[in-house]
């Protein structure tokens, strides 16, 4: 028996729920060497920017406990190399893409919207609401609801219908279901989180920040639990909406955990570092964790987890590890 | 890049300390039949529940077809990673990823090569000696260190090489001083084409500045902290210009590790230049 992992972003189907996160696959080619990129539920290629961009000075990276702190700063040819080069080149070889785009004014994401509106190939677009916001000096998109929700708004306004637009959050606020209700009323079709939470690291030898940049984002196993608990609520509050969940997936159990959370689609990051091969394997990890408790579909375990406590027997936690 | 690179778990046959330096030999075919001089792999440190998360790039010292295929990497402890991977014993397993990186390119013709190692940079450049010597290049060594213990190869480079120089910082081995400050007395006395290096960035400024002055060409393999090494993270960007002209952050680990020397802006790595591709308030094509 087979484990059906059909999934839908709104209404467009994927034939599994294993997707990159943005800016952690490349342009799609150098994961080629390892596994084919339309095996994938989804490609999500980097935050696409109009203008190239240079990126932040290095060091761009600094290892943390079970983490990885990254201030890369967006680099990327812009936008109409994209479309000349990177998407064409993943439509040939039929896979998904889900476009994440990056501005710093809701004009500049309603440009990069219409400019990928007639372009071949896309399957999603996906919104980061994480970069810096030039009109409200250099707050984030997502830090603010109807910020978030008036870009959402202009960017579904620009993108053809059946091109479904998600909203990826930051889980840096105080209501991550406030501003996720925010982006759903402004036309959202699904939602992605987490973006990383931004963290820092100092160097003891140097008595300097890391990071060139000083601050970054913070990704890997570490921010997991974070991860897991905007899901949860964001389900919990709003069930009927499409979640894309990441946020530390390495293995099928971490992806089930998101699934369980309320995701119907989970993307790896930081894993893909690690392993090249880490999404065809987290696939295979996922779908033998589902057959092994006996589900037909991966639907019906999306917010499993939020079902009532019964009088379920209880299982091993991870402290019971111990012998004690 | 030729070839694609592959993941394969690698069996330890055997590690060795050499002076200031570890070497560890792993048994990993489907690299070593791939390998080319200049290639450098990416191994999983402190095992498969560990919270270092990135893995660790590190140039290939050798590639023995014996036992199937084996490869060679030389390394110093500079963190817990390398610590872990120091305490490897025979018959452990490894994840590596490789061969990775674009290699050295090699002069069409028989010419003569002088080389240039600082600290275990100088690994990196035994592979490639055999390969020009295989062409007919005659090869020259110039190895550098802070002190004699962290030299790394000068045996190897006296067997092989038509002359080998050796400086260290301290003056406790060779020539008091840096391989900068020999170079031109090297290049000069063999005739040199061409000059390789390997090494800490400072190092391959000096190195570039001084083949420069000759006017040969100079390939240097950069180190730049990487986390993926397959060109995914974009963390190990260095100022380069193109053919074009245009200076671009270019990744080490799939356009590079090895440059033409000249096209490295040495001076403004760490930095995003003015006039890079993409800078803040530059240039956009």
């Amino acid at each position: 028996m087979t484990t059906d992992l059909r999934t839908y972003l709104a209404h467009v189907e994927l034939p599994n729920p294993v997707l990159t996160a943005s800016g952690c696959g490349g342009t799609g080619r150098e994961l080629a060497h390892f596994s084919d990129v339309h095996r994938l539920g989804a490609f999500v290629t980097r935050s696409i920017t109009m203008a190239p961009r240079a990126g932040r000075p290095t060091p761009r990276m600094a290892e943390t406990p079970s983490g990885l702190l990254n201030a890369v700063g967006l680099q990327g040819p812009g936008v109409e190399a994209f479309l000349e080069r990177e998407l064409p080149w993943l439509a040939e070889r039929g896979a998904r893409t889900v476009v994440s785009i990056g501005g710093g004014t809701v004009t500049e994401y309603t440009a990069l919207a219409r400019r990928l509106a007639g372009a071949e190939g896309i399957t999603a677009v996906e919104i980061n609401l994480s970069c810096p916001n030039v009109e409200d000096r250099g707050r984030v998109f997502a830090r603010d609801g109807s910020a978030a929700a008036e870009v959402v708004a202009s960017v579904r306004a620009a993108t053809p219908y059946e091109v479904p637009v998600i909203a990826k959050l930051s889980p840096d606020v105080a209501d991550i279901v406030a501003v996720a209700r925010a982006c759903v009323d402004g036309g959202a079709d699904a939602l992605a989180m987490i973006n990383n939470p931004v963290g820092m690291s100092i160097d003891v030898d140097t008595m300097r920040p890391a990071l060139a940049a000083g601050t970054g984002g913070l990704s890997g196993p570490a921010v997991r639990p974070l991860a897991v608990r905007c899901v949860w609520q964001v389900h919990a509050a709003l069930p009927g909406v499409p979640i894309v969940g990441m946020g530390g997936v390495a293995t099928g159990r971490d992806a089930l955990e998101l699934v369980l959370a309320g995701a119907c689609a989970v993307a790896v990051g930081t894993a893909l570092f690690h392993d090249p091969y880490a999404c065809p394997r987290v696939l295979r990890e996922l779908e033998e964790l589902l057959q092994a408790r006996g589900f037909d579909r991966l639907a019906d375990a999306v917010g499993l987890a939020h079902r009532p406590a019964g009088a379920q027997p209880r299982t091993r936690s991870d402290l019971e590890e111990s012998s004690l | 890049m030729a070839g694609s690179p592959v993941q394969v778990t690698g069996t330890v046959l055997t590690t060795r300390r050499v002076d200031a330096y570890h070497a560890l030999t792993v048994v990993a075919p489907g690299i070593a039949d791939r390998f080319r001089p200049g290639h450098f792999v990416t191994v999983a440190v402190g095992g498969r529940d560990s919270s270092m998360l990135t893995r660790r790039a590190f140039a290939v010292h050798d590639v023995k077809p014996d036992y199937g295929g084996t490869v060679e990497l030389v390394f110093g402890v500079r963190g817990a990673g390398t610590a872990w991977l120091a305490d490897r014993k025979a018959r452990d397993t490894l994840d590596l990823v490789g061969p990775l990186g674009r290699p050295f390119p090699l002069p069409r013709d028989p010419c003569t090569c002088v080389l240039v190692g600082d600290e275990h940079g100088s690994a990196a450049l035994f592979a490639l000696g055999d390969a020009l010597q295989q062409r007919g290049c005659r090869v020259d060594f110039v190895l550098g260190a802070q002190s004699a213990d962290r030299v790394f190869g000068a045996l190897r480079a006296r067997r092989m090489g038509e002359t080998t120089t050796l400086t260290t910082e301290d003056g406790s081995l060779g020539m008091r001083g840096t391989v900068t400050d020999v170079l031109p007395g090297v290049i000069a006395d063999a005739r040199a084409d061409a000059v390789y290096a390997c090494g800490p960035m400072a190092t391959l400024r000096g190195v570039t500045a001084v083949a420069a002055q000759f006017g040969i060409p100079v390939q240097v393999a950069v180190e730049e902290s990487m986390a993926c090494g397959i060109g995914v993270c974009m963390t190990c960007v260095v100022p380069v210009i193109g053919d074009d002209g245009v200076t671009r952050m270019v990744r080490a680990c799939t356009e590079g590790p090895v440059f033409r020397g000249e096209r490295v802006r040495f001076d403004d790595v760490g930095t995003i230049p003015f006039d890079a591709l993409g800078a803040p308030g530059g240039r956009h094509a």
